[in-house]
């Protein structure tokens, strides 16, 4: 018996972004439209507004306690699962990544190094405390102790080269040290991160801790520098949003961070390491009293 | 009846000594050594300004001038920062060893001179001489002494990394506490071989040229610290100078956020130490005459000139009426008057402005509902001076709860449990400082997990120390002053 010699139409996935630990449009129902590096249409891609990051914030300040409150224990555990996902996966995202004009062998590179990464920082989630904070010797009957707290809510404004890489390095010093991230998205190869989120809601992390949105920066800057509860901002970004990022974080005395790499230096070990998490944490210092 | 009274603390017990007799003066008569006229320290000079102006430094104890202070304009902060980027390169190749040594110099010099200081300190600034005597001049000694240890262990400050000075770090600095503020920035800039533009604050500019003098003493090389006076346009010249690697500054939240902004299209790095509405904490199983005292403490410490004062008090409902009643009698025993004398506890407030900013807030607590009480005291006749002032029946909305008022007025807010307790401190922009009083040490470190501040003081409050790192979450800044984190805010880390 033979069947007739068909094709099988694939199944396309319609991209969306990850917010609070669904999957979902933009509220406004925009889209904006992303070919691959042939030029061929590839998708749809939800154009965030305003209002979806504020729900972004939402999202992460009420998952920000409960994570902040996980042991260190815990989170390195569950970034590193994260890395066990990314690896079992990494095919599907080098695949993504050339297709959207990334050389082979840097998306191949760029995936390990960034798998390495989230393991890197899932060792640091138990380990960063006694390294940054201290006992005191003052000079009184006091136990004075210095000890990090998570700021909160860290917005992110990934590179768009590259693209995936960049965002992973960014997100992972963040959570591990328990804050929670609103992360936009390369503006021009967005989808690697909308792969990144569906890896994200099979890897224990509980939903809201990392939300990513897809649109565009000259859109969303602006709210990324004001909103109040952002308490600090993580960017790759250029002399302009670099000048107006610092602008609005004014207004509530925002923490910026900006990273100044660029290209294969995200490759390095060196764009790794404890500044990274001591810049997205606070430093508490308590005077106990001693004898009673 | 009697025994209820007792109990409560009622209006008139323990208080029939304080109407007893009469305090004599008590006068600290050391010389403070003032010069009728102050130049900028540029270079490791006195230097007239090119400006040609001039402003004076007026006593606002009595509204006598002290002193004239000359006036950096664009061109003086200019030079300053000429010499200080000249001195950079010696300064920072040379063994941390011999950097310490000139710090534990300078911290040397200034305990020779201790007296002399605290008086000119007391003089410029209006605060009581028993705290520039016994906090002050011997916290700034402390840290100089401190940090200059440092110096030559760089390599331990921040493992895995090298730490590398940053070049010339502008600094402007508060008048509530010039001296103290003054060190806090120096050395740990110095230790770590930057070198130094620094503006004292307007009112408050003596002492920081009478170190100027000490440096020269210990043969700090020229151009390492410069000081250049003058107001608010100074420091926007010296916060906004291309010179500057890095900038940090103490002062109002609101001239924080304007630096912040003036500086939006630089990479300069920052540390900003700005205001604060310090929630004081007060459980029922607290020991209750220490916490008043550490309530006075908190709030009428430098006249309430405190970034972290403890502004807004917290008291636990089944107290609260024991807490205040204590609380009044304490104000009445409160000695308000001459900051030179030994005596005082409650000088003089540093300015006719903020005086006026102190009388417009306590007007707004008393529109908006809140129940004043100042005890009876006589205030001097000249100069600027302010009662010790308690609100009672305080609700979060008013302005007395929210806002810095920078003098000696108390808010007072009751709660019930804990977790209110969390809320309520917490309510605000701010996050300096907090207190918290209890008999438990489970819950002093389940409130300091809680609070959000960057300084906790459980069982006291206003304590410093040289190793104790000091700042703020949120609106009351970000960086750290004090111990290796501070020292690390002032590193390039290679």
């Amino acid at each position: 018996m033979s069947t007739p010699a068909v094709n099988r139409i694939p199944v396309t996935k319609t991209p969306k972004v990850y917010i609070g630990g669904a999957f979902v449009r933009s509220e406004s129902a925009r889209t904006f439209k992303v070919s691959d590096a042939a030029g061929a249409f590839f998708a749809n891609i939800p154009q965030c507004t305003r209002k979806d990051l504020r729900n972004a914030v939402e999202a992460a300040a009420k998952a920000g306690p409960g994570w902040a409150k996980r042991s260190p224990y815990n989170r390195a555990q569950i970034l590193y699962r994260l890395a066990e996902m990314l690896e079992a996966r990494s095919g599907e995202l080098v695949t993504s990544l050339v297709r959207f004009g990334a050389r082979e062998a840097d998306a191949a590179r760029g995936m390990s190094v960034g798998v390495d990464r989230l393991i890197h920082y899932a060792g640091w989630a138990d380990k960063y405390e006694q390294l940054l904070g201290s006992v005191n010797p003052v000079a009184s009957a006091h136990f004075n102790f210095t000890v990090t707290e998570p700021m909160g809510v860290v917005g992110i404004i990934a590179p768009d080269s590259p693209p995936l890489l960049g965002l992973l390095s960014m997100l992972a010093p963040v959570i591990a040290c328990g804050n929670t991230v609103v992360a936009l998205a390369s503006e021009k190869t967005p989808y690697p991160a909308i792969l990144l989120g569906e890896m994200l809601a099979t890897s224990d992390l509980p939903g809201g801790v990392v939300n990513i949105l897809t649109g565009f920066r000259r859109e969303l800057v602006p709210t990324f520098a004001t909103h109040a509860h952002i308490r600090a901002i993580y960017a790759s970004a250029g002399a302009d949003d670099r000048k107006a990022l610092r602008l609005g974080a004014a207004a509530s005395v925002k923490r910026v961070r900006f990273t100044d790499l660029a290209g294969r230096e995200w490759f390095s070990d060196s764009a790794q390491g404890l500044e990274a998490i001591r810049d997205f944490v606070e430093l508490k210092t308590t005077w106990h009293p001693i004898g009673s | 009846m009697a025994a209820t009274r007792k109990n409560s603390g009622g209006p008139r017990s323990g208080l029939i000594f304080g109407d007893l007799w009469e305090f004599d003066p008590a006068p600290e008569t050391a010389d403070p050594k003032l010069k009728a006229r102050y130049d900028l320290f540029i270079g490791g000079r006195f230097v007239r300004p090119r400006s040609g102006r001039t402003f004076d430094s007026v006593n606002p104890a009595n509204e006598t001038k002290l002193a004239e202070i000359a006036l950096a304009g664009p061109a003086d902060v200019d030079a300053a920062y000429k010499a200080a980027a000249g001195a950079f390169r010696p300064w920072s190749a040379m063994p941390g060893r011999e950097r310490g040594k000139y710090l534990y110099r300078i911290a040397r010099l200034l305990q020779d001179r201790a007296r002399e200081f605290a008086v000119a300190e007391t003089l410029d600034g209006g605060k009581p001489i028993r705290e520039s005597r016994d906090f002050d001049v011997p916290m700034a000694a402390a840290h100089f002494f401190y940090h200059a240890g440092w110096a030559d262990k760089l390599e331990y400050v921040a493992p895995g990394r090298v730490a590398q000075p940053l070049g010339v770090v502008g600094q402007v600095i508060p008048w509530n506490f010039p001296l103290l503020m003054l060190a806090w920035k120096l050395a740990p800039a110095l230790a770590m071989g930057n070198c130094v533009v620094l503006k004292p604050a307007e009112t408050t500019s003596i002492t920081a040229l009478k170190l100027a003098e000490i440096l020269q003493d210990a043969e700090l090389p020229p151009g390492v610290v410069n000081f250049v006076t003058g107001a608010g346009e100074t420091g926007a010249a010296v916060m906004g100078h291309p010179g500057a690697a890095k900038v940090a500054f103490t002062g109002s939240t609101e001239v924080g956020k304007a630096i912040m902004r003036q500086l939006a299209g630089t990479d300069r790095k920052m540390t900003m130490e700005l205001g604060g509405k310090a929630a004081n904490v007060v459980f029922d199983d607290a020991p209750i005459d220490q916490a008043v005292e550490g309530i006075v403490n908190g709030i009428f410490f430098n006249q309430g000139h405190v970034c972290c004062a403890g502004s807004r008090l917290l008291v636990h409902e089944p107290v609260a009426e024991q807490v205040i009643s204590k609380l009044r009698n304490r104000l009445r025993v409160l000695r308000v008057g001459d900051p030179l004398d030994k005596n005082t506890d409650l000088g003089a407030i540093n300015s006719r402005e903020q005086l006026g900013r102190i009388r417009r807030l306590v007007a707004s607590g008393v529109r908006e509902g809140a129940l004043m009480y100042q005890p009876p005291c006589r205030l001097p006749e000249r100069g600027f001076y302010f009662p010790p002032t308690l609100f009672t029946r305080v609700t979060q909305s008013h302005r007395i709860a929210r806002e810095e008022i920078f003098g000696p007025v108390l808010s007072i807010l009751t709660f019930r449990t804990v977790d209110e307790a969390i809320e309520k401190a917490n309510n605000t922009p701010y996050g300096l400082s907090a207190g918290v009083w209890t008999d438990k040490g489970s819950r002093i470190l389940r409130m300091s997990t809680e609070l959000k501040a960057g300084v906790v003081w459980a069982n006291t409050f206003n304590k410093f120390d040289p190793s104790s790192p000091f700042g703020g979450y949120k609106e009351s800044g970000f960086g750290r002053e004090g111990g290796r984190q501070g020292l690390l805010d002032y590193a390039h880390l290679a």
